[in-house]
């Protein structure tokens, strides 16, 4: 089965670039958000709860449901269906409130 | 489209500076989806001077809503139904920005509307930086959409699971899939455009599973004869699905979604009436990822912060109470589209356009009218026949997390039902903190409700949005 989303809409990304995840290198391409990032690299949870430590990662996809939270460049609790990846990002996933450092 | 902080460090255009303050633009439009942009190219057209906000980084909110120009995608409109209806006013809203019009202000998100005297002060924030951005305007319209209605179940927190509508959304804007084998579930008549454009993108999807009869709409055959727009749209998902070899089944649900690190199976049982799981039924459908979604819910906070009046919609969701002429029960608010009551990207559009009339002081055609009475008339059909039976609370266990936020399963739930005698969402949500979390009960509000056994009252959010505490604390003191 070769159809992708690619296929469907045809053309090309106007750059690609590397995006720093926990380590790992992924390629991001211009114009897709964190999570498309992620998505396209097969990561489907980077974050776990505060409570329970359970895995999470995009839900609802508009914004809405806070699932996604990440830390970008070091800024905890960006949702990462929202955000922009660019060139050079370093995410990094992100346990509990995202503010472990400040001891809160 | 990445902004940088200097695009948004200025202040609305009808701000004080150093000038001195403009006079207010007529019309403030927040949200550029279907209802809210075809009112801004509306209104310009009329004449009228528009601020179009929006919290998106391009126009056409959620259903129109497309790749970014860098990711370079030469047909967009292979992922979307009725494209030219949005390329048309898209062009509109360039050509209004360019003659000055039209200021349109994407990546804001407004938190709240307030009185200004004559006219209203919009609060929001702007871009990732989120920076301060406050405008008057002399008319507000409010076409802010709505999201996703969510009934939870066991295994509806793994990963691989995700919203039906954000799955379409990941792969519209990002040309992403979040899985290969992709079962589509829940309710309406979204699943099946989700279906068809995950198949189209390469995903295969075993079932789609619809927990309505779709004899529901038997009851309501003279709706469905006066849209027959509505019926060919329809037969054109349907037609995507046999074409696919997707299996349709209908008064199913999944009730369960397995896996330790994500779901690798989904288990559908066969419904009853009042949507119970019927025993002996359930079978497994393998699968690495779960599209699932129940319709969709008005997104009225800042309406309900202005005090407009809301009425129940045939789906059990609260909405807008509009007249004819898409006004709310407050003087100076508009509203149009999906809060009036969910009904799609045509109705959408078409209230847009009349809600900008009425704004505009222009007369309503009666074509203009008439179509909307039988699209509205098309949307209480549909909901109707999708509101969810009382009997999918049979799907939780007492250990399945209702808000996912908070991580408050429904055990505590019905303990604070049955034994603290909780009878609403609010009451449910200080006994234990359901709906407290990040997202402010959008997940979790209706199945709360639910399980309180009450409608979902409408949104009370003060703010619509995370806004940074120095915003507040900059804020001018309120009179009085």
């Amino acid at each position: 089965m070769s159809r992708t989303p690619r296929t469907l809409v045809g053309g090309g990304p106007s750059a690609t670039y590397v995006l720093r995840f926990d380590g790992r290198e992924l390629t991001a391409q211009a114009g897709q958000s964190i999570a498309a990032v992620l998505w396209g690299a097969g990561i489907l949870a980077w974050r776990t709860t505060r409570e329970r430590g359970a895995p999470r990662g995009a839900f609802c996809g508009i914004g809405s449901c806070y699932d996604c939270l990440v830390t970008v460049n070091g800024r905890p609790n960006q949702r990462a269906c929202l955000v922009p990846a660019r060139p050079g990002d370093t995410v990094t996933t992100q346990e509990g409130t995202g503010h472990a450092e400040l001891g809160v | 489209m990445p902004s940088s902080a200097s695009d948004h460090a200025a202040p609305g255009p009808a701000a004080s500076g150093p000038a001195g303050p403009r006079p207010a633009p007529d019309l403030a439009v927040v949200g550029a989806g279907p209802a809210g942009l075809a009112a801004a190219v509306t209104a310009a057209g009329l004449g009228l001077r528009v601020v179009l906000l929006d919290a998106g980084e391009r126009p056409g909110g959620q259903y129109y809503r497309h790749p970014a120009p860098g990711l370079g995608a030469d047909r967009p409109e292979a992922l979307h139904h009725g494209w030219a209806a949005f390329a048309s006013r898209e062009a509109a809203l360039r050509a209004h920005e360019e003659a000055g019009r039209i200021t349109y202000l994407p990546a804001h998100h407004v938190w709240t509307v307030v009185p200004d005297g004559p006219a209203w002060t919009l609060h929001a924030v702007a871009g990732p930086e989120e920076a301060a951005a406050t405008l008057r305007a002399r008319a507000v319209l409010l076409a802010t959409g709505s999201y996703e209605r969510q009934l939870p179940f066991p295994g509806w927190t793994l990963p691989g699971v995700v919203g039906a509508g954000g799955a379409q959304a990941m792969l519209k804007s990002g040309l992403v899939l979040p899985g290969k084998r992709v079962v589509v579930a829940g309710s309406g008549p979204l699943l099946l455009a989700v279906a068809g454009s995950l198949a189209a993108a390469g995903a295969r999807v075993p079932a789609v599973v619809e927990a309505a009869a779709y004899g529901g709409y038997v009851g309501h055959v003279p709706a469905l004869l006066r849209n027959p727009g509505k019926l060919a749209e329809a037969a054109t998902y349907g037609s995507a699905l046999l074409r696919r070899h997707i299996r349709l089944l209908t008064r199913h649900a999944v009730t369960a979604a397995h896996g330790t690190d994500r779901v690798e199976a989904v288990t559908v049982a066969r419904l009853d009436r009042d949507w119970r799981p019927v025993p002996g039924t359930a079978r497994r459908i393998p699968c690495d990822a779960l599209a699932v979604g129940h319709g969709l819910v008005p997104q009225l906070e800042l309406a309900t912060g202005l005090g407009c009046a809301t009425r129940r919609s045939a789906d059990g969701a609260a909405a807008l109470a509009l007249d004819a002429e898409q006004r709310t029960s407050v003087p100076g608010i508009w509203s149009a589209g999906e809060t009036g009551g969910v009904g799609g990207a045509q109705l959408a559009l078409l209230e847009g356009e009349i809600a900008a009339r009425a704004v505009a002081g222009r007369p309503v055609p009666a074509a203009l009218a008439g179509r909307r009475a039988r699209l509205r008339a098309f949307a209480e059909a549909m909901g109707a026949a999708h509101r969810p039976g009382a009997g999918w609370t049979d799907w939780l266990r007492e250990d399945t997390d209702v808000c996912r936020c908070e991580e408050v399963p429904a055990g505590r739930i019905r303990e604070a039902v049955a034994d603290l005698g909780a009878r609403d969402a609010r009451t449910v949500k200080l006994l234990t903190r359901a709906g407290m979390g990040w997202c402010q009960g959008r997940m979790c509000g209706p199945a709360v409700a639910a399980l309180a056994g009450e409608d979902p009252a409408p949104d009370r959010r003060p703010l619509s949005c995370p806004v940074p505490l120095r915003h507040l604390a900059e804020l001018p003191p309120a009179d009085g």
